[in-house]
């Protein structure tokens, strides 16, 4: 449902900044069903990539072979990424916050970490400069906290007025897709507020799985469960090997 | 003038005890045989610098080769953690790893910095973020046109850049062509380069959107076909996603990863 879902946000014709894993995954969907002229960018520097089996890394040459351009990674970042001319970046998280702030640094203090995860990558400035932000992640308490251990990419900071404070040029994180639901920010106060429910999912539910008092938005919706051919898509997606 | 020689002698030559040692190639091209010449002859304190530390430098993390190491990104891509750069830091086994941490647009922009012969490099990054409370070399910089505030990096000019590529010619000219990553701008930073190839040609056939890194411009060059395995070579090789998959099993536990590393590597 998850990945339905987040497949469901990406609109055709739209060009869309893809992280692995998850992102990846669901973005492929959506130039399966929804959205087939999406264009799917990877930080290796393939753009308009049009993989038939998902890539396992985003240096995959099935990504290289498909896609409209190969290009350095300097320039992906400041021809592409930096002017703003990407519309929707994908990204998944370790720790995301009430303000949607994303963390994939590490768990507890820098210096003496619990969990030491992979870092930055790209996702630092696909935060800051695509036009919107769509984010996927699992829904629990470890990963939906109050304020990230680390911020590693922004969302709306410490809240409303941030992004511009910080002079962030995209507008930050539109959608937060989960096993559960959907998550939006507030259009006032910039918190993370549930939108929609997946089938079967309860409000309840949801807040067990929030380190914050999560709040429902008003006129709170069920997800529409997947189509017959959005499950095939899928199934035939992830059926095959990478 | 690059000099064609074996792996061995280049790597002996060129990597010192202490260097700072720029490993690049991103998914692709990952220069795996030089990687593992330098484990083989026991090179201790490198500065390990690559934006996507992944297996390679796992493995030299974890046989000991490292003191520092500047990233951008320390995963296996797809898959998980790097266990053994995880036990470095978590608890400094087989010794403690200094890190410097960026993103992938800074580090990118450092390297460009570093081919340009310039100090620093500036982008639109960093700000808000974390990073630049724990990396010494990330500092904003007022733009003196628009009064922007923006970010600076300092250039990075490792002692060696080492990058695998396709071919050369006996001259030492060398092609590369796919996902070129950083590799160009990584060789131009260096004050001495190591390119290995999968072959080594008389006459280099032109490639639509090649890379051509002239001979000149190149310490050594050495042949290792196969030699960017688990990664690829576009044109010669797939990318082995099984071993990606593999090494987070062979990884995890530090006995069964020293009796890997002992059976294929040493």
């Amino acid at each position: 449902m998850m990945t339905v879902a987040a497949a469901r946000r990406l609109r055709d014709g739209q060009s869309c900044f893809v992280g692995i894993g998850l992102p990846s995954t669901a973005a492929n969907l959506a130039r399966r069903t929804s959205a087939p002229g999406l264009v799917l960018i990877y930080e290796s520097g393939t753009i308009g990539a049009k993989p038939d089996l998902p890539p396992l890394s985003i240096g995959d040459g099935v990504l290289a072979e498909t896609a409209d351009a190969v290009i350095s990674v300097p320039e992906i970042f400041n021809y592409w990424l930096q002017p703003g001319r990407i519309d929707v970046g994908f990204l998944g998280a370790a720790q995301i916050d009430r303000f949607g702030n994303i963390n994939t640094t590490v768990i507890g203090p820098y210096d003496d970490p619990k969990v030491r995860l992979p870092g930055a990558g790209g996702a630092p400035e696909i935060a800051a400069s695509c036009r919107e932000v769509t984010v996927i992640v699992r829904q629990s308490r470890r990963a939906f906290v109050d304020r990230v251990d680390f911020v590693t990419s922004v969302g709306f900071g410490s809240g409303p007025g941030d992004r511009e404070r910080l002079g962030l040029r995209g507008s930050g994180p539109r959608t937060v897709i989960t096993d559960l639901g959907i998550l939006e920010p507030d259009p006032v106060g910039c918190e993370l507020v549930v939108t929609h429910l997946h089938p079967g999912v309860t409000l309840d539910q949801a807040r067990a799985a929030t380190g914050w008092e999560l709040a429902a938005a008003p006129g709170l919706r069920e997800t529409e469960p997947p189509t017959p051919d959005e499950l095939a898509a899928l199934r035939e997606l992830t059926g095959r090997k990478p | 003038m690059a000099t064609v020689v074996p792996l061995a002698e280049a790597v002996a030559e060129l990597v010192h005890d202490g260097d700072s040692v720029a490993m690049e190639g991103f998914t692709h091209l990952i220069p795996y045989a030089a990687g593992h010449e330098i484990i083989r002859q026991g090179r201790r304190d490198l500065t390990l610098i690559r934006m996507t530390p992944d297996l390679l430098y796992d493995q030299m993390i974890g046989m000991g080769c490292a003191r520092r190491m500047i990233f951008s990104w320390g995963g296996n891509p797809g898959v998980g953690s790097l266990h053994r750069f995880r036990d470095a830091v978590q608890n400094r086994w087989p010794a403690p790893l200094e890190i410097e941490e960026h993103s992938h647009a800074g580090l990118a922009n450092a390297y460009v910095a570093g081919a340009s012969g310039l100090p620093f490099a500036v982008l639109r990054g960093y700000r808000g973020t974390d990073l630049p409370a724990h990396t010494a070399n990330i500092k904003p910089i007022t733009c003196p046109f628009t009064g922007e505030e923006l970010t600076a990096v300092p250039a990075i000019n490792p002692d060696v850049a080492v990058v695998h590529a396709q071919r050369a010619d006996r001259r030492g000219n060398v092609q590369l062509w796919g996902i070129t990553g950083v590799q160009k701008e990584a060789v131009l930073a260096a004050r001495r380069s190591l390119v290995t190839v999968e072959e080594v040609v008389e006459e280099l056939e032109p490639r639509p959107g090649a890379i051509v890194l002239p001979g000149w411009a190149i310490t050594h060059v050495s042949e290792a076909p196969g030699g960017s395995h688990p990664s690829y070579s576009a044109g010669y090789s797939t990318r082995d996603n099984d071993f990606y998959l593999a090494w987070d099993e062979i990884s995890r536990d530090r006995e069964t990863f020293v009796a890997w590393m002992k059976e294929h590597v040493l």
